[in-house]
């Protein structure tokens, strides 16, 4: 059941991508891009977003176990470290580079586009290298 | 600044955004789990058992999300201006960036917000003042 949520969920969640435009990275650029022709709309979708998140949210935070009855897995951390801002840091410039974050990076590898291909590739790469960099750095604390 | 009159939607970008607070809302309601982009696909390079399925099917899910338009609408026309070296390079910014940070636009910037996370706030706002200035720099500094 869980895992059939999981494709519902993320059928949504792509769809909510595809109607507010943005998987579309020239939106996004137009929404980052202050200094030229500013498109406001990435700030309407925040908003829409957080309106209907945060009521579930709200709900979700007073219960011990989800309505299908699994295990809460909502992070406790609350530090603001350097790994956090170094990382948001980062994320922000290849974000600001292309347009493209890992949500509608997805959405238009599935409307088949070459480039949405290449940029995912090195995404998952990106990812896989912050996997080795973490295995390598527990190996050289256990020493 | 001048505002982009012509392609500013404020109507399906409210609509388009509540359907991303409620396919969030709902997953962690019914699953009890954040609905961050990066850390459900991230999780599948570090697979632990009975964790792989329904990463793979959230990850599905907004894949098929095109098919799944494309019965409803035309197809939309996507700009992706970016060049193949630049997407290379921004692909290993964005895989790298959104892991050691914990989370991406849907992560930190939806579900983190919703639930009042001070790291959220300050990861949202650390990755939108890089993007802005990345954009500055790219089309206006460097372009010029």
């Amino acid at each position: 059941m869980a895992i059939l949520v999981s494709l519902l969920i993320g059928l949504v969640f792509g769809l909510g991508l595809l109607v507010s435009g943005m998987a579309d990275p020239a939106k996004v650029t137009g929404f980052l891009d202050l200094a030229g022709r500013w498109d406001p709309s990435l700030a309407f979708v925040m908003a829409g977003a957080i309106a209907v998140g945060a009521v579930a949210f709200a709900l979700a935070s007073r219960r011990a176990r989800s309505w299908l009855g699994l295990q809460m897995r909502l992070p406790a951390n609350r530090d603001l470290d350097r790994r956090l801002l170094a990382g948001s840091a980062v994320f922000g410039i290849g974000w600001g580079l292309a347009g493209f974050c890992p949500g509608p990076a997805l959405v238009a590898l599935g409307m088949g586009e070459g480039k949405a291909v290449v940029f995912v590739v090195a995404m998952l790469a990106g990812m896989a290298l912050f996997e080795a960099v973490e295995a390598w750095r527990a190996r050289s604390h256990a020493r | 600044m001048t505002i982009a009159w012509n392609e500013f939607t404020p109507g399906a970008a409210a609509a388009g955004g509540a359907l991303i607070g409620l396919s969030a809302g709902l997953f962690v309601l019914l699953n009890g789990r954040i609905a961050g982009i990066s850390g459900v696909l991230g999780g599948l390079l570090r697979p632990s058992r009975g964790d792989i399925a329904w990463r793979a099917a959230f990850v599905a899910g907004l894949v098929a999300a095109p098919l799944a338009w494309a019965l409803f609408a035309s197809p939309l026309q996507l700009h992706i201006d970016a060049s193949p070296g630049m997407l290379v390079l921004a692909g290993l910014l964005v895989g790298f960036g959104t892991r050691l940070g914990s989370g991406c636009t849907s992560g930190h910037g939806v579900c983190g917000i919703s639930r009042l996370s001070p790291r959220s706030f300050a990861a949202t706002a650390c990755f939108m003042a890089m993007g802005f200035l990345t954009v500055w720099l790219v089309r206006h500094l460097w372009a010029a």
